[in-house]
């Protein structure tokens, strides 16, 4: 189901904080129900060219979680304010409306799409980059795939996005196991380091690994994944203006030299096509 | 109803090249996108004889009322735009114009020649902001070198060419005058203009390449100055561009002087925008400027 064509205003019908990062959630009237992996372009309705004009360019921010609403479909982001966009979707408050274009983008692929002797999945996110496994988590464990959810953080102030993972009983799902880089929340380190462990003892054809982070986080995983012959799915970011294949900003190289739109042909990219993720 | 060249237009409301790519928006958006096409005529991204892959990322970064971007004009090459695009671009349910760049007279009569004989073109928009490899000069740049470039393609067709002006010389008007006598039949304007920004975190320049064309808001009061001149100077029908994102702006162009008017960065914040121009142009035409809200300083 493609987006609605243009962009439209969604008002906002939550806003919470989350250790360090805020979720708000908006009302769309018009949307499809968003597939996990696929993202929005927001841009607030009110001051979002501020002081210095900036924020100008709508921002590209993956949908964390979904529902029916009573009128359309709820649409939940996780957001980590560190620039003038991000910062001022942070500061929205119910009843304030946001611009919105999407669903844009692909979305994961189950398992056995993936790699035909894949069965189960594994997840692998990272600070703000949580936020898509969350729908992923839900969507396949409702479809009765097996699943272990690694997710790894700086620290305390930085581990927003928990709470979607958690079940009705508010307590974290069972397949959670959880990372730290200081120590505040299950293993000490990096979730690279739990993932090394578990593909140690896996057969590296039984799972598909779904990963979403910060770079220098995606590229461990890729390159984990490369070096043990599993298959993976990465969810990446890139600098984007439009988000619908207009701007061609959101290049991402590709083993042969040649470039894709991370919009369009993305954000979700199979590992083997990557040739190294980077900064952009 | 507008025209451009004996092309009747729907409205005034053009894209400008390489903001918008109809195929992949009918992609994302389906063929909504074809039933509520936003322009009155689709120009297509720059097209070059050899397919390209373009530059090396990071090639956008935000600043005030704008944005630099450093694309460096991927694109399939004209073999592969003539076989793979052009049949899908001419199912869009307005006047196609090809933007085509080359480094040589030679290469450009190629792309001239072989872009125009296609039914499915309305007119060409010739991309002059490159260098000409014979004598390192960047065409659009040098009247002279743009005028003899014009002499060169003018008798390979008789449908429109539109040379695209760069706004990065003291003179556009100059350049608008040498396309005219070389026998070109519209200008549009402005390209974007050349700019830097640095990477606060690294301190370096922010876009692998350097530099880039800075567009937006931010440029718009250069591009309706460069349009008055250019008018002044030439007879030419003019497209004008730089940074229009409402229906008002678009009525300070045509108020300069722009027979039509083209939205380019405002595309990637709405994807409807160009029909959302459109929309509101009629009335603000209707108002301007008795009815126009006292803006300056207030």
């Amino acid at each position: 189901m493609t987006a609605p064509f243009g962009r439209r205003l969604c008002e906002v019908s939550g806003s919470r904080a989350s250790d360090g990062y805020r979720v708000f959630s908006l009302l769309d009237r018009e949307g499809p129900e968003p597939l996990p992996g696929q993202f929005y372009m927001l841009a607030t309705a009110e001051r979002w060219s501020g002081p210095g004009e900036r924020p100008f360019l709508p921002r590209a921010i993956s949908v964390a979680e979904t529902g029916p609403a009573a009128s359309g479909v709820r649409l939940d982001f996780l957001i980590e304010g560190v620039g003038p966009g991000t910062e001022r979707l942070c500061g929205l408050r119910p009843g304030e409306e946001v611009w919105v274009t999407g669903p844009l983008g692909n979305e994961f692929a189950e398992p056995r799409e993936v790699s035909e002797s894949a069965a189960g999945a594994i997840l692998v996110g990272g600070g703000i980059g949580v936020a898509p496994l969350a729908l992923l988590r839900r969507r396949f464990s409702e479809r009765g795939i097996p699943l272990r959810v690694l997710l790894g953080f700086r620290d305390a102030r930085h581990s927003g996005g928990l709470d979607l993972f958690c079940g009705a009983g508010r307590e974290l799902c069972p397949e959670v196991r959880l990372a730290s880089e200081d120590g505040h929340a299950g293993h000490r380190g990096y979730v690279t380091d739990l993932l090394a462990t578990l593909l140690a003892g896996d057969d590296a054809t039984s799972a598909v690994v779904y990963s979403c982070g910060p770079p220098a986080m995606l590229e461990a995983v890729r390159a984990l994944c490369a070096g043990r012959g599993v298959a993976s799915e990465l969810a990446l970011e890139s600098p984007m203006a439009c988000g619908f294949g207009a701007c061609f900003g959101c290049a991402v190289p590709q083993p042969d030299g040649s470039y894709l739109r991370l919009c369009v042909d993305g954000p979700v990219l199979r590992g083997e096509r990557i040739a190294e993720v980077t900064h952009a | 109803m507008p025209e451009l060249c004996g092309i009747e237009l729907a409205h005034p409301v053009i894209n400008a090249s390489g903001t918008y790519d109809a195929i992949a928006a009918r992609r994302v958006f389906g063929d909504a996108v074809l039933d509520d096409f936003p322009f009155s005529a689709f120009v297509s991204k720059t097209i070059t004889p050899e397919p390209r892959a373009g530059n090396e990322p990071r090639r956008i970064w935000e600043t005030p009322a704008g944005m630099i971007n450093s694309i460096g004009l991927p694109n399939k090459g004209l073999e592969g735009f003539l076989a793979e695009d052009l049949p899908r671009l001419a199912e869009l349910p307005v006047p196609l114009i090809v933007s085509v760049m080359a480094t040589s007279r030679e290469e450009f009569s190629r792309l001239v020649g072989e872009v125009a004989v296609r039914e499915e073109v309305a007119a060409i928009e010739l991309n002059v902001s490159c260098p000409n490899v014979h004598s390192g000069l960047i065409v659009g740049e040098r009247p002279a070198e743009t005028e003899a470039l014009l002499e060169a393609l003018r008798p390979l067709t008789a449908k429109p060419l539109i040379v695209k002006l760069t706004p990065n010389v003291a003179d556009p008007a100059a350049v608008a005058v040498a396309a005219e006598q070389g026998g070109a039949d519209a200008v549009s304007l402005i390209n974007t203009l050349k700019a830097s920004a640095i990477d606060p975190r690294t301190g370096a320049p922010a876009l692998a390449a350097g530099h880039g064309g800075l567009s937006g808001p931010a440029v718009r009061p250069i591009a309706l100055q460069q349009l008055r001149a250019v008018g002044s100077g030439s007879g030419l029908p003019t497209i004008g561009m730089g940074g229009i994102s409402s229906g008002r702006d678009a009525a300070e162009f045509i108020a300069a002087g722009a027979t039509l008017v083209a939205v380019g960065t405002e595309n990637f914040r709405d994807p409807r925008a160009g029909a959302r121009v459109a929309s509101e142009l009629a009335p603000a035409l209707a108002t301007t400027p008795a009815g126009a809200p006292a803006l300056d300083l207030k």
